[in-house]
């Protein structure tokens, strides 16, 4: 019996470099312009279907597809780590569709894509990051209609957004919105920076680098231009204040970084560890230790090699 | 088909575009996106083999041939709009409608800057989609920083100093004008022989020269 179908040779090669038509990447490229153009503003775009679920970071990958070029260092992170499923999964997509060179180091990369955090390095003005963006719209959960929200850009109406972070303090006494929290981009637009933490909104503030926001199944791109003011929306007698943690990484020391919690064992043991496992990792290669910053099995074998 | 007809028909033909337009294209874009990004900075475009049809330049060609498709409707300045040699160019690589309005363009090609219409003429998009604008790209001989008009806003740490060559006397007070009009307004991105450096409608100018 012969085989009907072929085994067909699906490799990389057969893509258009970084997966997308040309077209497609024009249409993205225009967008972007736009979007720096217009700090804050969201740009529609016709969005198109990627090779991986809606909220995996389609938007994101459409960015850096029209962004990317064969000379490009790139560095991909979820949730601040190089090594979690989505970041593997969309750097081993590029590097596929693209053989562009990967890093995990901040410093070296050129552009930088990213699920919810900022790298704890400083970024300079020859990066460009990129964030996964779920929802764009800084409104959307106040006031459901798109015909509304856009009304309510034009006309510089964000009223709501301040009763949402007052109805926080009436609440729980303290403006109780940990992550997404809304920045004030220039002056003119009220944008939602992705879910990253609080903790990283002061580093939107004036960052050398190119920030640029993609929306997949949303289909928006928004950007922040290097050196461009970003301020986290707050009251006078409630200003705004960075998450603090009251310990440092428990295997790198570090302070004033974002830190993760990590569950030990059953009887609710548990350690704080950088979020930025890249910044960790060069933290300790520097000689630096946190409490638990042994690794216990180093410890059997100093021990068994005393033996 | 005798030798003849052939070479008549390559001449007629237009000339090629990107001998690379993935990554040509790409490099081109980048180079853009820095100039937005930085406004006031100068970027330069790396080699391209391009030959366009004059009067038009290799860095303004390829950005029409890296920003513009079917679906971005093209203003052209009036002596381009009689070059049907530089219409073909554009037709046969992007194929961009041509519109004879300056507010129906989402691209504006120009030149000659003495060609340039009010600025104000250009799409400035609404207060709902300021998007839905122009972005002129406009051929220029020179580009020099620190001289000129002063810039700020996003993109530029302190302030910058910029210059263009030549512009018509009214341009400078057009673009203060214009980014008056933010969010709405159209973006400039000016290009000469292999060099590029871009305004958008979010910087302010001041300084202006008398």
């Amino acid at each position: 019996m012969t085989n009907l179908i072929e085994a067909q040779d699906i490799s990389g090669e057969h893509y258009n470099f970084a997966y997308l038509d040309e077209q497609t990447k024009r249409m993205i490229r225009r967008a972007i312009l736009k979007g720096i153009a217009i700090p804050g503003y969201q740009v529609p775009f016709a969005a198109r279907e990627m090779p991986m679920p809606y909220g995996w970071g389609t938007g994101g990958v459409q960015v850096t597809a029209a962004v990317i070029g064969k000379d490009d260092c790139l560095k991909m992170i979820d949730q601040g780590s190089d090594d979690t499923t989505n970041a593997v999964a969309l750097r081993n997509f590029f590097v596929e569709t693209t053989g562009v060179g990967t890093t995990t180091k901040t410093k070296d990369a050129s552009i930088i894509q990213t699920r919810h955090r900022i790298p704890e390095e400083t970024l300079t003005k020859d990066q460009v990051l990129v964030y996964q963006v779920p929802i764009p719209e800084p409104l959307r959960f106040l006031e459901p209609r798109e015909t509304e929200t856009r009304k309510m850009h034009a006309l510089e109406e964000y009223g709501l957004m301040h009763v949402k972070l007052y109805e926080d303090i009436a609440k729980f006494g303290h403006i109780a919105t940990a992550y997404a929290y809304p920045v004030m981009v220039q002056g003119r637009y009220v944008m939602d920076p992705s879910p990253t933490p609080k903790f990283d909104n002061p580093k939107m503030d004036q960052m050398e680098a190119l920030q640029l926001f993609g929306a997949g199944r949303e289909k928006r791109i928004y950007a922040i231009p290097p050196h461009t003011n970003v301020v986290s929306l707050d009251f006078e007698d409630h200003p705004f204040e960075v998450t603090k943690f009251e310990q440092p990484c428990a295997i790198c020391g570090a302070e004033n970084v974002y830190l993760d919690e990590v569950i030990l064992d059953n009887d609710g043991n548990r350690m704080f560890v950088c979020s930025d496992s890249d910044f960790c990792e060069d933290r300790r290669a520097a000689g630096h230790v946190g409490l638990l910053g042994t690794n216990p099995l180093d410890a059997d074998k100093t021990t068994e090699e005393a033996e | 088909m005798s030798t003849q007809a052939t070479a008549s028909i390559f001449a007629r033909a237009p000339a090629p575009g990107f001998s690379d337009p993935v990554h040509n294209a790409q490099s081109v874009f980048r180079a853009a996106m820095n100039a937005m990004a930085q406004p006031g900075t100068i970027q330069q475009l790396s080699d391209l083999a391009l030959t366009p049809p004059a009067p038009l330049s290799v860095s303004a060609t390829a950005l029409v041939l890296t920003l513009c498709d079917y679906d971005t409707p093209l203003w052209l300045d009036a002596d381009l709009a009689a070059n049907d040699v530089v219409k073909n160019y554009i037709r046969f690589h992007t194929a961009a409608p041509f519109v004879e309005s300056p507010a129906e363009a989402s691209f504006a090609l120009v030149a000659n800057t003495k060609r340039l219409p009010a600025i104000a003429s250009f799409a400035a998009g609404t207060s709902e989609y300021p998007d839905r604008s122009t972005t002129i790209i406009l051929m220029v001989e020179d580009l020099k920083t620190g001289q000129g008009v002063t810039l700020q806003g996003p993109g530029i740490k302190t302030e910058k100093q910029f210059s263009v060559s030549p512009t018509p006397p009214v341009f400078w007070q057009q673009m203060q004008d214009n980014s008056r009009l933010f969010p709405l307004g159209v973006d400039v991105i000016f290009a000469s022989d292999h060099q590029l450096a871009g305004i958008p409608r979010s910087s302010q100018i001041s300084g202006l020269e008398a």
